[in-house]
Formats: C-alpha cells, sequence, structure tokens
C-alpha cells in the first residue's frame, strides 16, 4: 500500500458533523453492535434475535442460506430501517434512538455502500458517481473529484473516470462502486453481495482491492456472501439460519 | 491408493524437471520442492530410491560422477524412453477422484442415528474449511504466480466440500428420516 494510506487524512479533513472517533466503542470494544434484532416483513420473520459485534477494523462475512435474514440484518445494521424489537450499537449511541436526520448523516459520514447491481447513477460519469457522497458532505467539486479520481486510480479503473456506468464491464462497475464506498473514508463499510454478478476472477480481484483498502483505512466491513471464496477474505464468518445468527471458529 | 499416484507422480516430474538437462540428485530435489513440494518437501531417501528406480527401468542414466563417494556424487541425465515415457504419462488423463467414501458424509449419518446434534457437525466443519480457506487466500496474496495457483487448486476443492455441506445443512431433516427408517 502507498504511504499515503487515508487514515491520516481523514483525521486531518473532517468531512462529516457526526464524526465518531473509532475509540468511542460500544462495550467489548466493538464498534458496531445489534443486540437480540428481530425484524417481521408481514407474516414473514426475517429476523428472530439475531446478535452480532463487529470491531473497529474488523471483516465480517455474513453466510447462510438464501432467505435467511443477511440482507435484512444488514439494512438494520446500517440503519436503513429500523428492527421491530432489539437494538443497533453505533459506538455509544443507539441508532434507533437517533433522528432520521442524525441517522442518514451517520449514513453518509461514517458508513459506505457496496451492493450487487444498480448502484451507480446511470447519468454521471464514473469519477462523478465516486465524488458523489463527497459534494453530499459538502466537499467542494474539485477537491471531490480529485479524491474521486485518486480513489479510482486505487482500485485500478482510472481509465474509466470519463466513461458512464454504461459503459464499463461488469467488474470495472464493481470495483467504482468499492471506490465510491471508500472514498469518504468511512468506519464501515456494508456490502451485500458486492461479486455475486461477477466471474470468479473478477471477483476475487474486487475482494482482494476492497479488503485491502480497508485494512489500509482500519474500515470494517459487514459483507454478505454466498462464496466461501470469497468470505475466505473475511477476519471470520457469521451464519445467519432462520432469522438467527450462530458464530463458530 | 493416493500413495501409489504420489509415487508415481514424483517419478514422472523427476522425469520432467530432467528434460531440460542432466542434474545432480540434491538439485533435483530443490527443484521439485521449489515447484512442488511447498507443503511436502521429498526426503532424500525418496529422491534416491525414485532415481534408483527409474535407472533400473532405464529412464535415466549416469551422466557423470563427481569424485568422492555416496549416491550425491552422481549426475543424472534423462534417456529417450525416459522422454516417451513423460509424453506418455502427459497424454493419459488423471482418473478423477470421487470421493465417494468421505468422512464427512460418516460423520453426518453417525450422528443422525446416534441422535446427536448433526447441524453442529457441519457447523464446526464448515468453520474450519473457511478456516483453512482463509490461510490460503493470505498465502495467495504473497505468492507468486505458480503459488497462486496451488492455493486455488485448494481453495476450489475445499468450496465444493462447503457447498456440499450448505445442501447436506439444507436436506437435514429429510436425510435424518431416510437414515433411521432405511436400514437396521
Ligand atoms: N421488503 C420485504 N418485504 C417482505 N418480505 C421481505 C422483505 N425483505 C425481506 N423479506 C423476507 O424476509 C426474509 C429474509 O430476507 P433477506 O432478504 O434478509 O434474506 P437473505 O438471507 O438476504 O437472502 P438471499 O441470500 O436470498 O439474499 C425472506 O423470507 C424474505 O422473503
Ligand atoms: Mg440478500
Amino acid at each position: 500500500m502507498t504511504p499515503d494510506t487515508p487514515g491520516p487524512l481523514a483525521e486531518a479533513t473532517p468531512i462529516s458533523p457526526t464524526a465518531t472517533p473509532a475509540e468511542a466503542t460500544a462495550e467489548g470494544g466493538s464498534l458496531l453492535a445489534a443486540v437480540e434484532l428481530r425484524k417481521r416483513f408481514g407474516a414473514t420473520t426475517a429476523l428472530d434475535g439475531a446478535s452480532l459485534r463487529v470491531a473497529a477494523g474488523e471483516i465480517v462475512a455474513l453466510m447462510g442460506p438464501s432467505g435467511s435474514g443477511k440482507s435484512t440484518l444488514l439494512h438494520c445494521l446500517a440503519g436503513i430501517f429500523p428492527p421491530d424489537a432489539g437494538e443497533v450499537r453505533y459506538g455509544d449511541r443507539s441508532l434507533s434512538r437517533m433522528s432520521e436526520t442524525a441517522r442518514s448523516a451517520l449514513r453518509r459520514g461514517e458508513f459506505g455502500f457496496v451492493f450487487q447491481f444498480g448502484q451507480l447513477v446511470p447519468e454521471l460519469t464514473c469519477a462523478e458517481n465516486v465524488a458523489l457522497p463527497l459534494r453530499l458532505s459538502g466537499v467542494r467539486r474539485r477537491e471531490a473529484q480529485r479524491r474521486a479520481v485518486g480513489e479510482l486510480e486505487r482500485l485500478a479503473v482510472a481509465d474509466v473516470a470519463r466513461k458512464r456506468p454504461g459503459e464499463v464491464s461488469g467488474g470495472q462497475g464493481q470495483r467504482v462502486a468499492v471506490a465510491r464506498a471508500l472514498v469518504t473514508q468511512p468506519k464501515v463499510i456494508f456490502a451485500d453481495e458486492p461479486t455475486g454478478a461477477l466471474d470468479s476472477l473478477n471477483g476475487e480481484q474486487v475482494m482482494r482491492l476492497l479488503t485491502e483498502a480497508a485494512r489500509a483505512s482500519r474500515a470494517a466491513v459487514v459483507l454478505v456472501t454466498h462464496d466461501a471464496r470469497v468470505a475466505a477474505y473475511s477476519d471470520r464468518e457469521v451464519v445467519v439460519r432462520d432469522g438467527r445468527t450462530r458464530t463458530f471458529g | 491408493m493416493p500413495c501409489i499416484v504420489a509415487v508415481m507422480s514424483i517419478g514422472h516430474a523427476l522425469l520432467g524437471l530432467l528434460e531440460s538437462g542432466p542434474r545432480h540428485g540434491y538439485d533435483l530435489k530443490r527443484s521439485y520442492d521449489e515447484r512442488f513440494g511447498q507443503d511436502r518437501p521429498l526426503h532424500y531417501g525418496q529422491v534416491y530410491a525414485t532415481l534408483s528406480r527409474l535407472l533400473k527401468g532405464g529412464l535415466v542414466e549416469v551422466d557423470g560422477v563427481t569424485p568422492g563417494d555416496g549416491p550425491e556424487r552422481k549426475r543424472y541425465a534423462i534417456t529417450t524412453a525416459g522422454v516417451t515415457d513423460v509424453e506418455r504419462w502427459l497424454a493419459a488423463p488423471e482418473k478423477p477422484e470421487l470421493y465417494l467414501q468421505s468422512t464427512l458424509y460418516t460423520k453426518l449419518v453417525i450422528a443422525l442415528l446416534t441422535g446427536r446434534p448433526a447441524a453442529d457437525v457441519l457447523d464446526r466443519q464448515r468453520a474450519e474449511h473457511l478456516n483453512t480457506m482463509r490461510a490460503l487466500t493470505r498465502r495467495k496474496a504473497t505468492g507468486d504466480l505458480a503459488d497462486q495457483l496451488v492455493c486455488d487448486h485448494a481453495l476450489f476443492h475445499l468450496e465444493a466440500d462447503l457447498r456440499f455441506l450448505e445442501l447436506a445443512a439444507a436436506r437435514l431433516d429429510a436425510l435424518a428420516r431416510t437414515v433411521t427408517e432405511a436400514r437396521p
């Protein structure tokens, strides 16, 4: 990794009004913790007492059968929707006790997201897509563009900076999405099947870049995947079955 | 069975390495270990036993002897018969391994038969497999391309096992019924 890793830079240029120091962790040293989450969609129980702790800088893979509740758990952890019962804590704060405005500021400032598809804005160039979260946090256009291009370089896709998402390959698009998740130097990256649509070589490259970048900036990663080869990039895995979490090893 | 396969392919691998020119036994061992033996380097005894077998079969010959004594003084060269043997070996496909007698499956059935929690057997095995996959993935980050391929081969096999574990976990209830009803 390059000597100008983003860690110190993040300290020097705070971009988020809600910045929580990584040291301000929840009890037991975890940065992010879900305790006994329950969530129903109509008659379907998606989460049935799921718990999870993620330490700062830790890479955790969520695995388990289709429909077991992995994506629901990820969305609750990221404060995208609230659980019916249970609590999500980030540092010393409870997500459910925050206002929606505060939660979305938290998502913008501290969290990064990578999904399987459809996450890039088709009308913007790839560089503009990567710059977007910075712009939303109030970073000036030229500065945002400069950092976006830097991030694209780190992910070895600087050559697609001026192209639109429709003009790049699936693997390139996914790297752009990873660049966008990383550009704000988030404390936690949430990734739901980030390599799901890629062949194994491309999937693997995306995982390598994502985990290297996360480790370089001490970001935690919560990664949903069906693919054991992808999960092997994590520090540990948590299996979700019938809305409950099981931890082994 | 796997033992015979290993011994046979050591001979062929050594022959193949000799094709680029005559070498001493220790040189051959080093070269084999570098390319194929990361986890299981050859013993000198194995190397010399294999070479003497190849010598008897006329597949290699002694190309020169450095003054002194001991087997390590000899330099070996491949013969025409040896080259033909390598060619035949490369042309014949390996028999795919069938994995029909897997310990994993046996443990699963015994757990079900004895009323022990089979799901825990599966989950623990899965964790163990993933730990090994993590170690190989880390190793891949630092290895050269050849070493990465060795790791990838192992990773794909472990992944196949994990898929089996996932499938078995999904069918555990049905399997439990079959196993406990069907046989005495
Ligand atoms: N918005 C929703 N409305 C209704 N039901 C939902 C909704 N989201 C999820 N579910 C249901 O909740 C359960 C858990 O879904 P979830 O998406 O969390 O599973 P998953 O583990 O991510 O599965 P997959 O591996 O297939 O992505 C499923 O039964 C699903 O049908
Ligand atoms: Mg999902």
